[in-house]
């Protein structure tokens, strides 16, 4: 149980909390970018290990002595990867959003009914 | 009403989820043993400082090639969603002040370098072909912003995109037959290790990376602000 591990799940319910409560689609994009940095948090968390650094060999880590210096490269490697996924899935969602506009010249999603039963 | 009952049902139902995973959680305190083969071997076998780099360049290649691929398709769906059909219908603008304007003049192109430094010393610092990429298209957005009146040519957009995703694969290829595999970068000799040019194929596959990812962004940015128009 640590306190970044913590802090994500929070960061997790509110982007929830966002998406469904809010009608602006606008905010509803907000909200999933909010889910998306929680979960970047609790992926950079669970590779942290307590006073270590980040994994480059330098001055300050020594090759030899890496192993029980640095944090583990793989969690950062992921959320690398995940961070350039959701920018691309933002970049989508707000060109949907764009179009949305365009149609119907409003943001709120109640105004769309075409696929609501 | 009914509604916020259902909406708290489900804030509950994936706080329950989700809490198991905080609460029995306990930090390591030691290295996996994969991560430990990969801090331990990669500086030899690859003559790379970043480690989070060897793994994501080559260890991981594949799945880079993969995360670039739904780069360009998101980017592609949101010129496909923007293109423009044939109208032309010009709004009136207003210009951006002298401040916005003089700061472009400077800093653009210290952005731009900024940007190549960081993708060509990622194997050497923290960073690497994405962030670069992303830096370059940040100082885009500052030109598009200084004056709305500047047209960015898709050609040489399209043409840098294309070229340089396609170097990233040949460059795997060349690691699949001069080297052991799909995107090994040992083909090139690994030099001295923590200087520029070391590391074998690891700065070169980061540049192009660097570049296609510069050029899908300033693409998708290109057409938000197209629409605009």
């Amino acid at each position: 149980m640590t306190l970044i591990t913590i802090l994500g799940l929070i960061l997790i319910l509110i982007g929830i909390w966002g998406m469904l409560t809010q009608r602006n689609i606008i905010k509803i994009i907000i909200g999933f970018s909010i889910v998306d940095t929680g979960v970047h948090l609790i992926m950079v968390s669970i590779g942290y290990i307590k006073d270590r650094t980040a994994p480059i060999i330098d001055s300050a880590v020594s090759q030899a002595d890496a192993v029980n210096k640095v944090v583990d490269p793989i969690p950062s490697a992921l959320v690398l990867t995940a961070i350039v996924i959701g920018l691309a899935v933002t970049a989508l969602m707000l060109s949907y959003a764009i179009k949305l506009y365009e149609k119907k010249g409003t943001l709120d999603i109640n105004e769309f009914k075409e696929l609501k039963w | 009403m009914v509604k916020k009952i259902f909406i708290v049902i489900i804030l509950g139902f994936f706080a329950v989820m989700l809490l198991p995973l905080a609460k029995d959680f306990t930090p390591f305190q030691e290295l996996s043993p994969l991560a430990k083969k990969y801090v331990e071997d990669s500086p030899e076998e690859l003559g790379a400082a970043n480690i989070v780099t060897s793994v994501i360049v080559t260890y991981r290649g594949l799945d880079t090639l993969g995360e670039v691929a739904v780069l360009f398709i998101a980017a592609a769906g949101v010129g496909f969603f923007l293109r423009r059909e044939g109208k032309n219908a010009k709004t009136a603008k207003r210009g951006s002040s002298q401040i916005l304007q003089s700061g472009t003049a400077f800093l653009f192109p210290l952005i731009l370098v900024f940007g190549v430094y960081i993708f060509l010393h990622g194997h050497l610092t923290p960073g690497g072909g994405f962030q670069g990429g992303v830096v370059i298209a940040s100082g885009m957005v500052l030109l598009l912003l200084s004056s709305v009146s500047t047209k960015i040519n898709e050609n040489v957009l399209h043409l840098v995109e294309s070229l340089s995703g396609a170097s990233y694969i040949a460059i795997g290829i060349l690691g699949l037959v001069l080297a052991a595999g799909f995107l090994d970068n040992r083909f090139l000799d690994l030099g001295e290790f923590g200087t520029l040019l070391s590391a074998g194929a690891i700065p070169l596959i980061y540049s192009f990376i660097g570049l296609k990812v510069g050029a899908e962004l300033v693409g998708i940015i290109d057409n938000m602000q197209k629409d605009q128009s």
